[in-house]
């Protein structure tokens, strides 16, 4: 039996000299880089805040709402799941799962399987972003400001009667609604460019097992996000 | 877009083949790295001479004992800015002219890996400029009582004295506005140059064989993709406490009260790494090309360059020994703050054994780049000094710190720089400048800089503190400030001598051939300044020193004058300025308390953005 070597990846697109790794893709190995710097200070400095904190921090149990976050922890972690499908799909050419109808061809069922995987990576990431705004308003509702605790609200009895520290309800809030906001920011930057990319590339047939750049790169920042994410929660919400 | 005609009969053709596009649109829309380059050069060097006003005002107001020329919160203004405006506004963009410029020629490329961001960087940089150092003129617009509310709390902006309680002033917004403007802006060129050094390499240029400057750019850029999302942090911190009431720097609150100094200089120490690695990267460059030599241990030099960049993040406490970290914190800081002297000193004395026994042309750049190590020393000497905690504690915020700064950033980035024009210039312009002028630049200059900066030493020492309006004559420090004066004003003629020089050469100077120096690498290989395509055959490269003759191989044949096939040259594009725009309008939202502002910024942003997306454009 004779193997016949695919040719994956290679040109029509155009080969870099260098590093053998297109320049988008390195870019955004660059550009992660980055972005490990600028959530290591964020969080390195949540932890230097809270540890040099006079008394106790806020209780991170009473305050936020640690089910819904968790459930929506969930969902982030499934969308890297049917981020990494649209990459197989695409690039593996792994099209078993989608048996259209009988005798359906593998070109076929590879593109309706990478329109689908990437539609639910975006309907993911975008409830995501939803239930994070619905966290939000209901934070703000019951009186966590960035500011602090809003005077006469729900926190504030709390504060009161001594469930709460008075001394670091500022601090946290600031610090939560900073972290946790430029999480969101991210999420919703990708979410917003594989809407993109779903519209201009996927719908329009671009991608195929020779050129698959767009979904790799976008695939290494949604898995980056969906990492970090999952450091927050951790030292935000459960320690 | 434009192709580069070619044909089979090149004498048919004239050279260049196409000409060079013309007219203000086409420098508004370009994404040619060397047109980038030179609009790099001339904004930086505009934003150079205002540093350095602000700088002979401050030295004015010095020069005698009870000096009143300016008042003690203008004073405060000027010596903020100065800093601020020369360290991100003037020597990090001017080194940014030489990477857009130079770096591409250096690998063997026709554009850098990213063209439209690079252009995105330089119109960033540029609106992110002009918006800190409108803060001169707006005062009446924020009813001040004076026309200038420039930011006034030190280029280091300490929180605390930075928040909105003892800063009420747009002076600061401002500063931490525009810092993250500028930010974005160096972070978007970092990714790009990595890129383009990693993956645009000619054939055959492999990472040993890489010229020591883009080898230096390269450490610089991956400082500079890690130092600025550290100060971004930071400054976020102090836009959400200023404009939000959060509580980051909040004492009162809980916070630690030096939570500022650590990322200020988490990121702080690396960034004077991202200002001198460059130039030592253009010295190692000018050296062997005038001592004929080839750069004494080569690798050594590289490896030390890397070396720094690592060790360049563990000292950055050496700022802060007068903050009681205790002895052990202090004691670890000053064990690493004195090993970084180490590969620095290695590479001091690479550069002089690069000059022993050399067959040494006395240019210009030459003399700046002697300069540069003679001077480069005395401020690692006194670095040294002052990385043992009880010496400094009687050091800091002294002039003694101030001599030490701009002995390695006026003796050595700015000297580095200089070496960089004069060499480079003819590549870049088409014309030399003049050696004569070149000499009595340099002249004034070193001799400037010395009589401004060594009284300094002993000023400081004498207990004279920094950042002070002025002093009374029982100091016993009023001529030595008077000679520190008198040096400043010697410096400024000296810049006038390079103006003339930049000037009477546009015209009248000699014209530079492909190679006037006899240099080895690619750069030279090509017309000066070079076509659109910069290399009319894509060199492939065998060795370091591609265009010296050496024991083991013959110089590569310069690519042929006409292209013998045509070559796709992207064409420019409108959208990165747009999205540039986008930024300064974002940033007046929260100093103008206007939330349109903010909706009509992030549109702009997103509308450039967006066409831009959508834009055709091969490379
Ligand atoms: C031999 C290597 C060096 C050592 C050991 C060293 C050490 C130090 C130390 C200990 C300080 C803190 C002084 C104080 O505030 O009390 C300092 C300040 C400073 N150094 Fe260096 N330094 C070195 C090289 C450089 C280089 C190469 C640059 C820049 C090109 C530089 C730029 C600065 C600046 C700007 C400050 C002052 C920051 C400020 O307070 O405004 N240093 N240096
Ligand atoms: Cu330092």
């Amino acid at each position: 039996m004779t193997h016949a070597t695919v040719d994956v990846m290679r040109p029509p697109y155009p080969t870099e000299r260098g590093l053998d790794v297109y320049n988008t893709k390195l870019g955004m190995w660059v550009f992660l880089a980055s972005e490990v710097m600028f959530f290591t200070a964020l969080i390195g400095s949540y932890i230097i805040l809270r540890f040099g904190a006079p008394g106790e921090w806020a209780r991170p149990g009473i305050v936020l709402n640690i089910p819904v976050t968790a459930i929506n922890t969930f969902l982030l972690i499934c969308s890297s799941v049917t981020m990494v499908k649209a990459y197989a799909t695409v690039a593996d050419g792994e099209g078993h799962f989608f048996r259209l109808r009988p005798g359906a061809r593998l070109s076929e069922r590879l593109d309706f399987g990478l329109k689908f995987w990437m539609l639910a990576t975006i309907i993911i990431g975008a409830t995501f972003v939803s239930i994070q705004v619905y966290e939000y308003l209901h934070l703000v509702h019951r009186g966590l400001l960035p500011s602090g605790v809003r005077e006469g609200s729900e926190l504030a009895e709390l504060v009161a009667n001594g469930t709460l520290p008075a001394a670091t309800m500022g601090l946290f809030g600031s610090s939560f609604y900073t972290m946790t906001g430029f999480h969101g920011f991210h999420v919703t930057c990708g979410v917003i460019s594989m809407a993109y990319l779903y519209f201009t590339k996927t719908l329009r047939g671009k991608y195929s097992q020779q050129d698959y750049r767009g979904i790799e790169t976008i695939g290494l920042y949604w898995h980056f996000v969906d990492l970090v994410w999952i450091i927050l929660f951790t030292i935000v919400y459960l320690i | 877009m434009s192709h580069v005609a070619a044909s089979a009969a090149p004498a048919a053709f004239a050279f260049p083949a196409t000409p060079r596009p013309r007219g203000l649109k086409s420098w508004v829309t370009t994404t040619d790295h060397k047109r980038i380059g030179l609009l790099y050069f001339w904004t930086a060097f505009c934003f150079f001479l205002l540093g350095g006003l602000e700088a002979l005002v401050i030295r004015l107001q010095l020069a005698q004992p009870d000096g009143h020329l300016v008042s003690a919160a203008t004073y405060n203004q000027l010596f903020t800015m100065h800093g601020t405006t020369m360290i991100f506004l003037a020597l990090m963009p001017l080194s940014a002219s030489f990477f857009n410029y130079i770096v591409p020629l250096q690998i063997g490329a026709r554009d850098v890996a990213f063209p439209r961001l690079n252009a995105f960087s330089y119109w960033v940089f540029l609106l992110g400029g002009l918006f800190l150092n409108a803060s001169w003129l707006v005062g009446p617009l924020f009813h001040a009582g004076s026309l200038s509310v420039a930011p006034d709390a030190g280029w280091f902006g300490y929180a605390n004295l930075t928040e909105r309680q003892f800063s009420p002033g747009p002076n600061i917004d401002f500063w931490v506005l525009g810092l993250q403007i500028l930010g974005i802006s160096s972070l978007a060129a970092g990714f790009n140059f990595i890129v383009t050094i990693l993956n645009m390499r000619a054939p055959g240029m492999k990472m040993m064989r890489l010229p020591t400057f883009s080898w230096m750019t390269l450490v610089t850029q991956f400082l500079v993709i890690t130092a600025f999302p550290v100060i971004t942090v930071a400054l976020v911190f102090l836009m959400f406490d200023r404009f939000f009431g959060a509580h980051f720097y909040v004492v009162q609150a809980g916070a630690t009260p030096i939570l500022w100094q650590h990322l200020f200089w988490l990121f702080g120490h690396p960034e004077v790494y991202i200002l001198i690695l460059p130039a030592m990267g253009i010295v190692s460059e000018v050296l062997p090309t005038f001592a004929r030599k080839p750069l004494f241990g080569y690798t050594v030099v590289v490896y030390s360059g890397v070396l720094i960049g690592f060790m360049g993040w563990g000292v950055w406490s050496h700022h802060m020994f007068a903050v009681g970290l205790g002895p052990i914190g202090d004691s670890v800081f000053a064990a690493t703050t004195m090993l970084i002297a180490v590969p620095t000193g290695v590479k001091i004395f690479n550069w002089i054994a690069t000059l022993w026994g050399g067959a040494i042309r006395g240019t210009t750049a030459l003399h700046f780049a002697v300069g540069f190590i003679a001077m480069f020393i005395i401020g690692g000497l006194s670095g040294v000094s002052h990385a043992s905690p009880p010496a400094d504690l009687q050091q800091t915020d002294t002039y003694y710190v101030v001599a030490h700064i701009h002995y390695v950033l006026f003796g050595g980035t700015v000297q580095g720089l200089f070496a960089g024009i004069y060499y480079w210039w003819p590549k870049m312009t088409g014309r030399l400048l003049d050696e004569r002028l070149g000499k009595l630049h340099f002249w004034l200059t070193f001799i400037g800089m010395n009589l401004t900066f060594f009284p300094m030493h002993l000023i400081g020492l004498l207990g004279m503190p920094r950042r002070i309006y002025t002093y009374g004559p029982e100091l016993g420090v009023g001529a030595l400030n008077l000679t520190s004066t008198i040096g400043a004003l010697l410096i400024g003629v000296s810049v006038l001598v390079f103006i003339g020089n930049l000037l009477r050469t546009r015209k009248r100077g000699a014209i530079a051939p492909n190679d006037p120096w006899g240099g080895a690498t690619l750069e030279w290989s090509i017309p000066s300044p070079p076509p659109v395509y910069n290399f009319s055959v894509i060199p492939t490269v065998e060795n370091r020193l591609p265009r010296w003759k050496t024991e083991l191989h013959e110089p590569i044949t310069d690519p042929p004058a006409v292209p013998p096939a045509p070559i796709h040259v992207p064409g420019g594009s409108w959208w990165p300025l747009v999205a540039a725009l986008g930024l300064p309008v974002l940033a007046l939202a929260p100093l103008t308390h206007t939330l349109w502002l903010a909706f009509l910024g992030a549109a702009i942003l997103l509308f450039g953005v967006y066409r831009w997306a959508f834009e055709p454009f091969e490379m």
